[in-house]
């Protein structure tokens, strides 16, 4: 466990709650990430105590952790570092619960956030981004600029679209922008888009495939990008020609699939 | 007549016995324009605030003395532990925030609207709503400044509450004709019109619980018999 940001996801639904958590492990295992669901009687609702026990579960699970996360990471992640707890909500209840659970306790305050996100998308952003190191408000930042990823996929479609037209003057290949072809059958699903979106975050990359943020792996997954499907991998700053052949060889590769 | 903490503990005990007398009520109003767990969701809750108030009464001392807000925080706690739905929360911020200004033995009126005030500000700030958009925050709306209105004009504590229970209650029935724009019932759009909506009734029934409280006085006698 190295990310010092933690995810609770709290649900109307227990289920869902769990449901979500464990597609948000699949993609980011080194995030501690805990689904709370269903009402004080068990049927669906929002339980304050329960909401509170996972958080309190979490900080202390985070608080144990960070001397060790230290001493593997050689001080880069140090014990002053801001680490906390994004939370997200799906519902009415479910939000209002966690900002009563806050106002509760005001020693809370400084180290849960709320994030004002889709809940899946939101959840799956958010743990992404953590599972790289990242700081608490970069992570509430992924959280919650999920909301608009609907909007930036439609951009780079139309985008796409409008280019196709006038393809034959700009497609050719150069160290910031190659064309790749994708080759295990499953394609970019989540766990090679998870896979692809921490490596750009790690490399610091301005990086757009197919026109979408490579950063992001809500962007990446909505690309549908399945088996032989050609994507153009492009990237701007000063490490673009090694981002773009790191992605590039992992695309190749078939992520361990093919 | 100031108003101490075992007005507060009439009012919240008066309060479970209105929400169980009318659960069904306000079951099937928010089953109209809601999911239809109002009633059942805040008699739950209540009821296991008169529980831990007979725990509590049981483990306290003679001369332990009890503020307003002492009672206003354990029902604060215990509907945020108990209720499930959107309402448990809400009301919840609404007595915790009260509780915050009523940390004395005694209220005056003006300390009772201060209550209010921030019971008020509790609920429209969690709810993120305001006037207009048929939600419980149109009845404590309408209570707050009836309130205001009573003090203002030198009335007693009784008077204070008087004012803000018909308030509530003549707001709650006028949320009949609205238009939902807040809260489950705007999912509904136009077809919240017509039915009252279950928070600004139940609002209603808990202040009009906080008169009753008063007007029964400071006897001992179990206060459930006299409603």
């Amino acid at each position: 466990m190295t990310a010092r940001v933690a995810l609770v996801l709290v649900s109307h639904s227990a289920e869902l709650a769990r449901g979500v958590a464990e597609l948000a492990e699949q993609m980011a295992p080194d995030v501690l990430i805990r689904g709370v669901g269903g009402g004080p009687d068990g049927g669906l609702g929002t339980s304050l105590d329960a909401v509170q026990k996972a958080l309190a579960d979490v900080l202390t699970i985070l608080a144990d952790g960070v001397p060790d996360a230290g001493a593997h990471d050689g001080g880069a992640l140090s014990s002053a570092a801001p680490g906390g707890v994004v939370v997200l909500g799906d519902l009415g209840s479910s939000v209002l619960t966690v900002e009563a659970a806050l106002e509760l306790d005001d020693s809370l305050a400084e180290r849960v956030v709320l994030a004002r996100a889709p809940f899946v998308e939101g959840a799956v952003a958010a743990a992404v981004t953590a599972h790289g190191g990242a700081d608490l408000a970069t992570v509430l930042e992924s959280a919650n600029a999920s909301v608009r990823m609907f909007a930036a996929i439609e951009a780079a479609q139309s985008l796409e679209a409008g280019g196709a037209t006038s393809d034959g003057a700009s497609g050719g290949e150069s160290q910031n922008s190659r064309t790749v072809t994708v080759r295990n059958p499953l394609g970019l699903h989540a766990r090679p888009a998870a896979l692809v979106s921490r490596k750009v975050a790690e490399l610091g990359a301005a990086m757009t495939i197919d026109g979408v943020d490579a950063s992001s792996v809500l962007q990446l997954m909505a690309l549908g990008a399945t088996q032989g499907r050609e994507l153009r991998v492009e990237a701007t700053g000063e490490r673009a020609a090694e981002a773009v052949s790191t992605v590039v060889e992992m695309i190749e590769a078939g992520f361990g699939e093919v | 007549m100031a108003l101490d903490a075992d007005w507060a503990e009439r009012w919240v005990r008066r309060t479970a016995d209105a929400v169980a007398d009318a659960k069904d009520e306000l079951t099937e109003l928010d089953r109209q324009i809601g999911d239809g767990d109002h009633g059942e969701n805040l008699h739950r809750g209540f009821r296991a605030v008169v529980a831990r108030l007979d725990d509590e009464a049981s483990g306290r001392g003679a001369e332990d003395e009890r503020t307003v807000g002492d009672v206003l925080k354990l029902v604060a706690t215990t509907l945020m532990s108990t209720v499930g739905g959107a309402s448990g929360p809400l009301y919840g911020t609404a007595y915790l925030r009260a509780a915050k200004v009523s940390g004395r033995p005694q209220i005056d009126p003006p300390a009772v609207v201060a209550v209010l005030e921030a019971a008020l500000e509790g609920v429209s700030s969690r709810g993120k709503a305001t006037v207009g958009e048929k939600t419980m925050v149109d009845a404590w709306h309408a209570a707050v400044e009836a309130a205001e209105a009573a003090a203002g004009g030198g009335g007693s504590e009784v008077d204070v509450l008087r004012a803000a229970a018909e308030a509530a209650d003549k707001a709650a029935t006028a949320t009949i004709p609205m238009v939902a724009t807040k809260g489950r019932a705007s999912y509904l759009g136009e077809r919240s019109a017509g039915h009252e909506d279950p928070g600004a009734r139940s609002t209603a029934l808990v202040l009009g619980a906080a008169m009753a409280a008063a007007l029964s006085g400071p006897t001992p006698a179990d206060p459930r018999t006299s409603a």
